[in-house]
């Protein structure tokens, strides 16, 4: 577990993708199954761990240190995982006990032993890796590795395409030694029934400048950019799942949807909340995101749909290299022999010149779509980001000008910028109190960077750490996608997407925008009827 | 509180020793200052008259411009010398180069203050000496149980082992300049370490200053711009504010480490954003500390400078009398 416990700290204090990748490498190439493939699985959150709680964990350290000195300490440390790991007292020679072996100890001592065995671990355990098993069981582990992360790591520890390894991996179960052994070349690639599983999506391109100058419209269809959730819904036999487009199985949120869901194949589409056949707001579907088992009442307040714009296979038969006309035709058929509830067809828009396109893009905001995709009418439906294929065209941003606030310094190269901006409007017209709206670290050029950096040095007020509150006298024009509601924060809004557009040096700080000019940015216009 | 050392007092310009007519690491310009220390929370300058180690004083030399040869007295460790109505002498503090304890003997009893102090070996400094005293006045910087500081060495492999798995990185090490970053650069040297050490203008003279008192640092360049260009893969030490600061620009794909004790803590490293944090103090931990309190035999333990709270707990669970120096007015 030592090589385990080390992994966790370099991942969590790297600040960039390639070093968390370079330890990873390093890690699967130095540690031994089962253990490298139970570590996958620790990141992944897929490892099954008996949960102990923090008063049990409390109950042990209390019964073998002065109470006092603890309390002092954790006050001090103020993370419970970490302050038992440093204060547990510990012979100098730790044992290096295998991340299996303890955490299948763990799983395998009855309810009421759990703390004595968790307590004989952790007098065998170094200080690390009794952070790293407190962390495991208390549920926190928070290293900043997403899936589709350690995916690329394992594809590059093997040489292998990330695409295979994600068209797999729901396949597999901890510790994936099937997985490690055909990465090393040791084995073929394991044989799993993919009927059910996640099919790697494929993904639009963000139009740039002249993109469109070098394409022709003729080749090309439309369709609206919904603000939703891109999913992919399977259904195979009596089964159904419901995938997010990184391949989060999250059928268990959406029962209403997977209901439905009694085909067989695999739909390409938006997930949205539709109330009496009228799309609603990104808010709205985020009230039932991450909720593992709605209510009723939730489930009739926020009703969840789905937008098709693909089909990738249609009983038992991959339709994914065949033209997107082609698979388009086959979705229209199989849409009006099923006739599915909660699900409908994107529509689908053509022209002939780009101009005309304009025209639908323009409509975007008044109907709350993000923008619109561009479909090649002969594309295969291709795996990733492939260029040339399918690309975004999102609506034209909003503004506002708005005054910073606080600055922050940035990780690695910006280490020594402070290159990540906090911004305020003013709370209403008449009093000088200023209300942080949101964060920005991007849009800038070098050149501004550079000098907002030394205007943030030059007129600090007070300094928090790596934070500091600035003179607010510099207005920022901000550009954002949008504009929510959002009781979390003060001002009782939320920016979407917020960037630095232009660095405001001429203007006055009392000419900034309001709070209130921004709720009158809030979209109102989700009212699209499907 | 205690009557029997009502001689020894925390006064406005640092400890006082009446009988002595002296201060310990005084805080403001005072007639006679008995200083432990060159880092600049203990030795500052504008005192009448100094004693302090030979070292010490090399190193305020170094620091300050305003000490003139005549208001100094070096004192070599063990050497015992009467001052007024008191004998003091010098023990190793083992904490940077020069560090002592100060030992104080007023009419049959003997109290030690600290200073700063650890017990681990520091190839940059002699080792501390344990006196047995009546009164120990301790620090605490590292006052609780948390803090347990690993073995050098292995921090250093850290560092090492970083340098093989990120060829392409600059390794930034902030590290404080006097007595931090020439133990830091000893203990690199002692493995074996043999390429050019990049160092920050600020640490020049003192590294010039350990080497004059035959220290071995090995070949050291200081950073220009040019040289920012070929330090990839190599290690570069300066003061942990420089890493925050425009110095560290151009630098070829910096990985940001620093040198501290305060690296235990996981957040602390989080907060200052610290790619690779090697622990590695200069101060005693929770395990040197309480040792001491302990081996010391005196049956008085005031505690100051840090986390006094824990520290006087513990020496009181273990049947000591023991306060915060702060009480000691
Ligand atoms: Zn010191
Ligand atoms: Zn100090």
């Amino acid at each position: 577990m030592k090589l385990f416990a080390l992994l966790l700290e370099q991942l969590v204090y790297s600040s960039s993708r390639n070093q968390k990748i370079r330890h990873l490498i390093t890690y699967f190439s130095q540690e031994k199954d089962p253990d490298r493939g139970f570590a996958v699985a620790a990141i992944a959150g897929t490892l099954q761990i008996p949960n102990i709680t923090s008063s049990v964990i409390r109950k042990l350290i209390e019964d073998r240190v002065d109470p006092e000195l603890f309390r002092l300490s954790y006050d001090y440390v103020g993370d419970l995982a970490e302050t038992v790991s440093l204060v547990w007292p510990s012979n100098i020679t730790s044992e290096n006990i295998s991340l299996y072996a303890a955490t299948n100890t763990l799983a395998s001592s009855s309810r009421s032993d759990a703390p004595k065995t968790l307590a004989m671990l952790l007098d065998r355990l170094g200080q690390s890796e009794r952070f790293a098993l407190l962390k495991l069981i208390t549920g926190g582990l928070r290293v900043g590795v997403s899936a589709r992360l350690l995916k690329i790591a394992l594809g590059k520890f093997g040489n292998k395409n990330v695409i295979d390894i994600e068209e797999l991996w729901f396949g597999l179960t901890p510790p994936y030694t099937d997985l490690f052994e055909w990465l090393e070349g040791k084995a073929k690639l394991p044989n799993v029934d993919r009927a059910l599983l996640f099919r790697p999506v494929m993904l639009a391109h963000p139009i740039v400048k002249n993109d469109l100058k070098s394409m022709s419209a003729k080749e090309f269809i439309a369709e609206w950019k919904w603000d939703g959730v891109r999913v992919q819904a399977i259904a195979y036999k009596n089964q159904s799942r419901l995938y997010t487009r990184t391949g989060e199985d999250i059928s268990r949120s959406f029962p209403d949807v997977l209901d439905q869901i009694n085909w067989q194949g695999v739909i390409d589409g938006e997930l949205l909340v539709v109330q009496k056949n009228t799309v609603q707001p990104f808010e709205q579907l985020q009230k039932r995101l991450g909720r593992k088992k709605p209510t009723k009442q939730i489930l009739d307040q926020y009703p969840a749909h789905i937008m098709a714009y693909d089909i990738l296979e249609n009983n038992r038969e991959d339709l994914r290299s065949l033209t997107f006309l082609e698979r388009r035709r086959h979705l229209e058929e199989w849409f009006a022999l099923e006739r599915p509830k909660r699900i409908s067809l994107s529509e689908i828009i053509s022209v002939s010149k780009w101009s005309d396109l304009t025209k639908y893009r323009d409509l975007c905001r008044l109907h709350g779509y993000e923008g619109l995709v561009l479909k090649r009418r002969q594309s295969p439906y291709l795996v990733g980001r492939k260029k040339g294929h399918w690309y975004k065209w999102k609506r034209d941003p909003l503004s506002a000008e708005c005054i910073l606030m606080y600055a922050k310094r940035g990780h690695g190269k910006r280490s020594s910028y402070y290159s990540d901006y906090t911004f305020g409007c003013w709370s209403n017209n008449n009093d000088n109190t200023l209300m942080p709206v949101g964060k920005a670290y991007s849009g800038y050029t070098d050149d501004d960077l550079l000098r907002l950096d030394k205007y943030v040095r030059d007129n600090t007020t007070e300094r928090f750490g790596p934070v500091r509150s600035i003179n607010p006298s510099l207005v920022l024009e901000i550009a954002f996608d949008a504009v929510q509601f959002s009781n979390r924060h003060k001002s009782g809004i939320a920016m979407r997407f917020p960037r630095i557009k232009r660095v405001r040096w001429d203007k006055p700080a009392n000419e900034a925008d309001s709070v209130e000019k921004l709720r009158q940015m809030v979209d109102q216009s989700a009212f699209v009827k499907i | 509180m205690n009557d029997k050392y009502s001689w020894l007092r925390q006064g406005t310009k640092g400890l006082v020793c009446t009988p002595g007519k002296f201060v310990i690491d005084p805080i403001q310009p005072t007639d006679l200052a008995v200083i432990t220390h060159g880092h600049a929370d203990h030795a500052r300058s504008g005192h009448r008259h100094i004693i302090a180690t030979p070292e010490t004083i090399a190193i305020m030399r170094a620091r300050y411009k305003d000490i003139r040869k005549e208001s100094t007295t070096p004192l070599d460790f063990g050497v015992a010398k009467k001052i007024n109505d008191v004998e003091i002498r010098f023990a190793s503090a083992g904490h940077i180069l020069g560090s002592a304890q100060v030992v104080i003997d007023y009419r049959g009893t003997r109290v030690v203050v600290s200073g700063d102090y650890k017990r681990r070996a520091d190839p940059s400094c002699e080792p501390f000496e344990l006196v047995p005293c009546n009164l120990f006045i301790t620090e605490a910087t590292f006052g609780l149980p948390v803090f347990s500081h690993p073995p050098a060495d292995t921090e250093v492999l850290k560092l090492l082992n970083s340098l093989k798995k990120f060829p392409d990185k600059t390794h930034l090490v902030g590290v404080y300049a006097l007595g931090k970053c020439q133990r830091l650069l000893c203990h690199i040297r002692k493995h074996g370490y043999t390429e050019p050490i990049f160092i920050h203008g600020a640490m020049r003279p003192l590294c010039d200053l350990y080497k004059s008192f035959g220290y071995e640092l090995g070949e050291l360049v200081q950073v220009t711009s040019r040289v920012k260009k070929i330090t990839a893969g190599k290690i570069v030490v300066c003061p942990p504010s420089a890493i925050a600061e425009k110095w560290s620009r151009g630098f070829v794909s910096p990985m940001t480490c620093l040198a501290s004790g305060w690296m235990r803590i996981r957040q602390r490293v989080k907060q200052r954003q610290i790619e690779l944090p090697l622990i590695i103090s200069d101060h005693a931990d929770w395990y040197e500390l309480t040792t001491t309190v302990r081996e010391v035999g005196a049956k008085d333990i005031w505690v100051t400078h840090g986390q006094e709270e824990a520290l006087v707990h513990y020496a009181q669970t273990i049947g000591l009398n023991s306060a915060p120096l702060s009480l000691q007015t």
